[in-house]
């Protein structure tokens, strides 16, 4: 009986781990979606490359010696980010802005091949194997009975889940109190009538491609220590289930990813652990699948008025 | 001019910055100490050369631009060379290049003629998402799912049933249009940007899927010795396989070959490309086709018009489906091995990369863009590593500089005056 608990309570807590990162990375996929309405392909690809050049920057911290880990896993997120957003704002500026105007296709297969060459750019600089990273936090909770049953919390989980709240907070706050916040959520309104007003929105556009990719980045720090290794393609399936867990909590909406990221997370973690664990992607996207059919503006989102 | 020299060295410099940090450096592991070390001078000669060409191009943004837009050619279609206007012109020419096509085998090598056979197949698999992608406007990404079914099902049929190449064909080509009907009847009514991820999950479900139903599929092993097609039940082998059957050599009173079969495989799926080509272009004379590329147009005017959209776009998906069956069926039997690890993302994109290069709707420039894609690699082994970099380069470039591809496709229309 309480074993089963445990059990439980043990796999809801693996998925909110993942499940907080998939909502990290979904943010950016939400707001660059609220912005300018298309799906921005190759946000998975960025999470991958913020996962690389973390791993590069701790690799080079503990070459110089250095052994306080918060200060490595701090320093490698912060040049993560920097990185990684500056891949995002190139990314816009080569392949999406030319295209503002077009058809929503030809923007679409321009992301597509985008994500496709930073796949494979990344496949050639840095070699297709797995890169692993020996786990530098270790240890955690323990709740009940070690030899029997128990719930193990690992610090890295924990880490996981404080920075993504406070990702979260500092995302809230900013959308809703600063000048650009309220830019975006007008641009996000009515991109027309806000430039009219004064406000360019290129720059709006842009901060929400480097928002997405800092965040993304972030995400890709901790899942890449988390699970201790990376690869070029990780960012494929990273970015599907991300776009899964922003439609599901309704493309557009911010707490909407956040939320939708938390339940992909806690369903796959339950598929994985009551059924099998070879499936778990089938269930996400047979998840995107059901959800785009019964209820298409998802958990918060709005529906969708077509204007002629 | 300062400006512009500085604004290009701005780019140049963030080029070699971002670069610098994933080409420049190389990440290992020994044992558990994760090392850094400089990478070969190869890539830092590319980081290099990138960065120069982004300084050229922001330098010279301004010329450069009006060339990109000489190439966009402000949405006229091309125009074809003067010995191929007419329609007659054109007949001449077809039957020329279909002739020289029979010849083919015959006059080269078994390589090239299996490197044709390849050809071929992607030619088939380039059109049928033409019909999706080019005329209905429908982005499928998940494209390679129903090239799996269609692969399979042959494979499967043969394995468990003992069914001849001949006979699963057909059936192929159906069940990857089923699945292509009952994936698109739910999922047609979604908006475009949404269809293309729920396509490419679905393609990512039916590789899972024959990854872990190991006891069906055989699982990552995949399954093996899938025999070539027949001659009206002579096979091409050395030896019958049964008891009492006649051989084709045999029967004809000729000396066995290995050549045959390769030649007959890919007479066969020249036929195929042919009959293809041939269908396509009666659907789209047809009130069917003129109706997909109208919903593809604006969706809204159709719909006031009284078409139903999501009929449309489902007989535009099952039909492209189908042929992505046939085309599987054609490459289990090419290959004589299939396996999941055949029918990734890539393949979708490969050939998505056909459809875009080609110029979405024109039959003529797929035809060509698959030769190019398939050809140009297997010539240029030694750049193999770099085909998919230049793939993804060359559909971004593309959708900016020349959104209609190479040889758009032409209708014979009029259009009013502008000044």
């Amino acid at each position: 009986m309480s074993d089963s608990i445990y059990y439980f309570i043990q796999q809801i807590a693996n998925g909110l781990t993942i499940g907080s990162t998939y909502a990290l990375i979904a943010i950016g996929y939400t707001m660059v979606y609220g912005i300018i309405g298309m799906i921005n392909f190759a946000h998975g690809e960025v999470y991958m490359i913020g996962t690389y050049i973390s791993f590069i920057v701790l690799a080079g911290l503990t070459m110089l010696g250095f052994d306080n880990v918060f200060i490595m896993v701090g320093l490698a997120m912060l040049v993560g980010i920097m990185i990684a957003s500056a891949y995002g704002f190139t990314i816009e500026k080569v392949a999406y802005k030319p295209l503002r105007s077009s058809k929503r296709l030809i923007a679409l297969i321009s992301a597509i091949g985008m994500s496709i060459f930073l796949q494979n750019y990344i496949r050639l600089a840095q070699g297709s194997r797995d890169i692993a990273m020996p786990s530098m936090i270790q240890g955690g909770f323990l709740l009940g009975d070690p030899d029997g049953s128990h719930i193990l919390i690992s610090y890295m989980q924990v880490i996981i889940i404080v920075t993504t709240v406070i990702c979260m907070a500092g995302l809230t706050l900013f959308i809703s109190r600063s000048r650009m916040g309220r830019a975006c959520r007008a641009s996000a309104q009515d991109i027309g009538m806000t430039n009219l007003l004064g406000i360019n929105s290129n720059n709006v556009i842009a901060t929400t491609f480097i928002i997405g990719a800092s965040l993304a980045a972030v995400a890709g720090t901790l899942l890449g220590m988390y699970y201790g290794v990376v690869n070029p393609y990780v960012g494929f399936i990273a970015g599907l289930k991300a776009f899964t867990a922003a439609v599901l909590g309704g493309i557009g909406s911010i707490p909407g990813a956040m939320l939708g990221g938390l339940l992909l997370g806690v369903s796959e973690s339950l598929t994985a652990g009551y059924f099998t664990a070879e499936y778990k992607d089938v269930v996400a996207f047979s998840l995107l699948i059901l959800i785009l059919l019964f209820m298409p503006q998802g958990i918060l989102g709005k529906p969708e008025v077509e204007k002629i | 001019m300062q400006s512009r020299f500085s604004s290009a060295a701005l780019a140049a410099g963030v080029t070699l910055i971002l670069g610098f940090m994933v080409l420049g450096i190389s990440f290992s592991v020994e044992g558990v100490v994760p090392t850094l070390e400089v990478s070969e001078s190869h890539k830092i000669i590319g980081l290099l050369i990138g960065a120069g060409l982004v300084f050229l191009l922001q330098y010279f943004r301004a010329e450069v631009s009006k060339v990109t837009a000489k190439m966009k050619g402000d949405g006229q279609a091309h125009e074809l060379p003067s010995f191929m206007r007419t329609e007659k012109q054109q007949r001449v020419l077809a039957f020329w290049a279909v002739g020289a096509l029979l010849l083919f085998p015959f006059l080269s090598s078994r390589g090239a003629v299996d490197i044709a056979t390849l050809t071929l197949i992607y030619v088939m698999l380039g059109l049928g998402l033409n019909v999706v992608v080019g005329l209905a406007g429908l982005l499928d990404l998940g494209y390679v799912g129903f090239y799996a079914v269609g692969a399979y099902s042959y494979a499967l049929l043969n394995l468990y049933f003992d069914m001849s190449f001949w006979m699963a064909l057909p059936i192929a080509g159906g069940l990857a249009a089923l699945f292509g009907y009952l994936l698109g009847f739910p999922v047609l009514r979604l908006r475009g940007d949404y269809l293309a991820i729920v396509t490419l999950g679905f393609g990512e479900i039916i590789r899972i899927l024959l990854n872990n139903w190991t006891e069906l599929t055989g699982g990552p092993n995949g399954i093996a010795r899938i025999p070539k097609p027949t001659l009206f039940g002579l096979e091409f082998n050395r030896r019958p396989s049964e008891e009492g059957a006649t051989t084709f050599h045999d029967f004809f009173g000729i000396s066995y070959s290995s050549e045959y079969k390769v030649i007959f495989l890919y007479l066969m799926a020249l036929l195929l490309v042919l009959l293809t080509i041939y269908v396509i272009r009666r659907l789209v004379r047809m009130p069917i086709g003129r109706a997909w590329e109208a919903l593809r147009e604006d969706d809204i005017a159709c719909r006031s018009l009284g078409l139903n959209p999501t009929n449309i776009k489902l007989g535009a998906f099952t039909i492209g489906a189908s042929f992505a069956g046939f085309a599987g069926s054609f490459f289990a039997a090419r290959q004589g091995f299939i396996s999941p690890e055949s029918f990734t993302f890539i393949e979708s994109a490969i050939i998505l990369a056909i459809v875009v290069l080609g110029g979405m709707g024109s039959q003529l420039g797929v035809v060509l863009a698959a030769c190019a894609m398939t050809i140009l690699p297997e010539m240029a082994r030694e750049f193999d590593e770099y085909r998919m970099l230049l793939f993804g380069l060359m559909m971004v470039l593309m959708m900016i500089w020349r959104p209609q591809g190479l040889l758009p496709m032409k209708r014979p229309h009029l259009e009013l005056k502008r000044d």
